[in-house]
């Protein structure tokens, strides 16, 4: 099962059953963490017998058949639906992903739907990303070049842009670090995979002019070298991303500079 | 009534939404330094700016020559001539800025040879007023967007933007006509908050999901447009929703336009590339209107595939393979994800799909809200960009990639004229109670709402009755069925129930509320394309096939007191804002 934060001294119980009504042959177990801040009550599982039949083949689709036909007080992120804007990153089956490309087909037996491993909860699937948000900004996500030209645009060739491939399209869903062993034990110091992917993007940009400042920020026992190269995170990116080896650049780089 | 405890806040200037327009407002505000909050109910980088692909015009002439004035051409011909040139002209003239600003801020667009930002061809952009395709859509790869949106949250986050995130609007706070600032409701910890602003800019993005099959974000529920309407104010030329051709079939998903224009072709059930007798000179790089009711004439005359034969197939496996790898990957991604397709060796079904709302609040080219009371007066202190906004740059149908410019140089306009407007530190009015209650009022009536109906099944009745009477064609008779139908869902609010009676995270009232908004949005939307008698842009009447420059080179205005609306017209702006062009006449639009 997966590793979660639970509120203090509690622990998960087991919740309500919602047992199907439709008359399906084709059902599936669906069991989802709820717990609301709202109520003395502590967590616990609720299950969902849902029609297999009429419901579409990703996860997302499961949680709002859920939502809109048997119960209306599940709680969830989940907005564009197909891959892009990151809300519904959540612990499916054991792994984390995004429900909206997740198949369920892919998920044998039960469905467990958890929310992502170790962070905060807020309520039911919504966990706390504000640490992972402040860990961003402080990467300074912004091109800093002294080009005062507005005519036109900083020149960038064709090979410098490619190195930006694989690192600009994160959507910070934060699959990858809160499936890192070393970000649940030092989430608060270490910056994790997503944070220090997009580090390394700024870094690599030709066209910014603080590489050197850049890599002496990150170069820290704590906010780099936690990561022990699990690989976890590279494992459960949604996008096919490798931040793994973003991190080992950064490394290289450290290693190699005189920074 | 429970009394629900009010956090207040002051602030110079409030920007609701953190898409790619109110996020470049708020750039500009903060360094104007105005004292700016930006609220917003998804995390910034949620926001649906993310999910646009091909790219954002400009006429930079990267690839060729170009000129902006030969964009305004394009925009004005795509819109038929319903859009206001002045702003168009703005928008046009100030694009190439706009985006050159954007690569300063970091933006990873793709390269020319030359280290320059790579320009692709898109739908209606052309060359010397409508003779030759030009590539002007400036892209990164197929995630144009996404790259937009997270450099402007990062230029956000350098100037300190003031953030309040998962923040829920409930209202908008007015006075003798005049806007004081709005109410939101916090997720996070269930308070409600109270803020008071000089001027409030609405960025809260279209209204996509009243229809059934849209390629919207579940959040685009439009909640600024309907915070207008409740506000008394009107929305502008709502019947004009925009079907992109390419939603994959049976899911919605977005499929680049700059699919077509890296070569990319539709091909109907006879294996024929059916664009070449619609629009024998831009074929599939014609409109996204004319394609989609191209696309929609094969199917209702039996030349559709698969099964039902209701959808066309997208061919690209023709293309370059260094092609699709380099500008195509977050297509190939999608089609693999939700249609099971390989690009590079079949086709991808799609079919017309709900795209992007032309219509909305009305403003003029300076980003402030208009109304009409006599002739045309600003609304103080409200502002609205973006795509809840109708400027009108896109008048009766948008040109792909013109939107992403929008929200870049009308965001940017907003912070100029706030800044132009707004002194820091000016103290604020007192705004009687009785705004504030008549929003916890609703609040409160929805929370403990114990009817029979539920929010998902009004919702879906609504979108099923837009998707099937407010489509690609309409009629008198389906249009008045529509209204009728809509005008049902609407009363069945009256017993709407919701469960989760919480304050933190209550998901099903704040889909609750969205419903609230999209049902006025659709009243307003149906209601409008029954009184509009003619064909212009996205707006196909059946009934009444031609375009009737006479009677309705007009924008639709609607008013909504519920499912109430009061329908009428404002004068398109047939001039130019400044000598540098001339004003385009009306054309017959062929392409």
């Amino acid at each position: 099962m997966v590793q979660l934060s639970l509120p203090k001294n509690s622990e998960i119980k087991k919740g309500k059953y919602f047992k199907d009504k439709t008359g399906s042959k084709n059902l599936r177990k669906v069991n989802i963490y709820r717990w609301d801040p709202s109520t003395d009550e502590g967590p616990r599982i609720d299950t969902y017998e849902v029609d297999m039949d009429s419901c579409s083949s990703k996860v997302l689709d499961i949680l709002n058949k859920i939502k809109n036909e048997i119960d209306s007080t599940i709680t969830y992120r989940r907005s564009c639906a197909h891959g892009v804007c990151g809300s519904c990153a959540m612990n499916m089956g054991g792994k984390n992903g995004l429900a909206c490309t997740t198949p369920h087909a892919e998920i044998e037996g039960d469905i467990d739907i958890y929310p992502l491993p170790h962070l905060k909860v807020k309520k039911d699937l919504i966990g706390d990303l504000d640490g992972l948000y402040k860990q961003y900004q402080s990467i300074e996500p912004w091109l800093k070049n002294n080009s005062t030209k507005d005519t036109t645009e900083i020149y960038q060739s064709k090979e410098d842009r490619a190195k930006l491939d694989g690192a600009y399209e994160c959507i910070m869903c934060a699959c990858c670090s809160t499936s890192c062993p070393s970000y649940w034990w030092n989430g608060d110091k270490y910056l994790g995979p997503a944070v220090l992917l997009q580090a390394y993007r700024w870094i690599i940009d030709s066209r910014d002019e603080e590489r050197k400042a850049r890599l002496k920020k990150v170069a820290d026992e704590l906010k780099l070298y936690r990561c022990h190269t699990i690989l976890n995170c590279t494992n459960a990116c949604p996008k096919g991303l490798n931040p793994a080896k973003a991190i080992a650049e950064i490394k290289k780089m450290l290693a190699t500079a005189n920074v | 009534m429970k009394a629900y405890n009010i956090i207040d806040h002051e602030y110079d200037v409030v920007v609701l939404g953190a898409g790619g327009s109110g996020l470049r407002a708020a750039v500009g505000l903060s360094e104007s330094g105005l004292k700016t909050a930006c609220i917003s109910k998804v995390f910034p980088t949620r926001s649906h700016t993310s999910a646009a692909q091909g790219g954002i015009s400009a006429a930079l002439g990267n690839m060729g020559e170009d000129d902006w004035r030969w964009h305004m051409y394009d925009t004005v011909k795509g819109a038929d001539w319903l859009g206001d040139q002045d702003s168009i002209e703005y928008l046009c003239k100030e694009a190439p800025k706009a985006v050159l600003e954007l690569e300063k801020y970091g933006v990873p667009f793709s390269r020319t040879e030359e280290g320059k930002i790579y320009q692709r061809p898109f739908g209606g952009m052309t060359k010397n007023y409508g003779n030759g395709i030009v590539q002007r859509t400036c892209a990164a790869a197929d995630r144009t967007g996404h790259a937009i949106l997270h450099t402007l949250y990062g230029q956000a986050l350098k100037h300190n933007t003031e953030f309040f995130i998962e923040y829920f609007a409930l209202d908008l706070l007015m006075k003798d006509g005049e806007c004081k600032g709005l109410i939101a409701w916090n997720l996070n910890d269930g308070t409600i908050h109270r803020f008071r602003a000089h001027t409030v800019i609405i960025a809260t993005g279209g209204y996509g999901k009243v229809y059934y099959s849209a390629t919207s974000a579940h959040t685009c529920t439009g909640d600024g447009n309907a915070m207008v309407l409740r506000a008394g104010l009107p929305l502008q030329d709502m019947e004009f929703v925009q079907f992109h051709p390419t939603g994959i079939y049976g899911h919605g998903t977005l499929i680049s336009e700059g699919v077509r224009g890296e070569g990319g072709y539709l091909v109907n059930s006879k294996g024929e590339r059916f664009m070449e007798r619609y629009a024998p000179n831009a074929k599939d790089l014609a409109s996204r209107d004319v394609v989609s009711r191209s696309m929609s004439i094969e199917i209702n005359e039996g030349r559709g595939v698969g099964k039902d034969q209701d959808h066309v197939h997208l061919h690209l496996s023709h293309l370059d393979k260094s092609v699709i790898e380099n500008r195509l990957p977050g297509i190939t991604e999608a089609a693999r994800l939700f249609a099971n397709v390989d690009v590079t060796k079949d086709p991808i079904p799609v079919v017309p799909t709900v795209h992007y709302n032309m219509g909305g609040i009305p403003t003029n080219y300076k980003a402030e809200v208009l109304t009409m009371n006599g002739s045309e007066k600003t609304v103080p202190g409200l502002m609205a960009i973006g795509e809840a906004a109708c400027v009108s740059v896109h008048g009766a149908n948008r040109l792909g990639s013109n939107s992403l410019i929008d929200l870049v140089v009308f965001g940017r306009a907003a912070a100029k004229r706030a800044a132009e407007l707004v002194k820091t530190g000016t103290p604020h009015e007192e705004i009687p109670e009785t705004e504030t209650q008549k929003c916890l009022d609703r609040f409160d009536k929805l929370r403990n709402a114990q009817g029979d109906n539920s929010t998902a099944e009004l919702r879906l009745s609504m979108q099923k009755t837009m998707q099937s009477k407010c489509a690609v064609f309409r009629t008198e008779k389906n249009l008045k069925q529509g209204v009728d139908e809509i005008g049902k869902t609407y009363d069945g609010m009256d017993s709407i129930s919701v469960k989760d009676k919480s304050l933190v995270f209550n998901t099903d009232l704040v889909e609750t509320l969205e419903f609230d908004n999209l049902i006025r949005q659709a009243v307003a939307t149906v209601d409008s394309a029954y009184h509009r008698k003619e064909s212009r842009g996205a707006h196909a009447r059946e009934d009444y096939p031609k375009r009737d420059d006479e009677k309705f080179m007009q924008h639709t205005l609607a008013w909504c007191d519920g499912k109430n609306t009061k329908i009428s017209y404002r004068p398109v702006h047939q001039s130019t804002l400044t000598n540098e062009v001339q004003y385009f006449p009306p054309q017959e639009r062929v392409y």
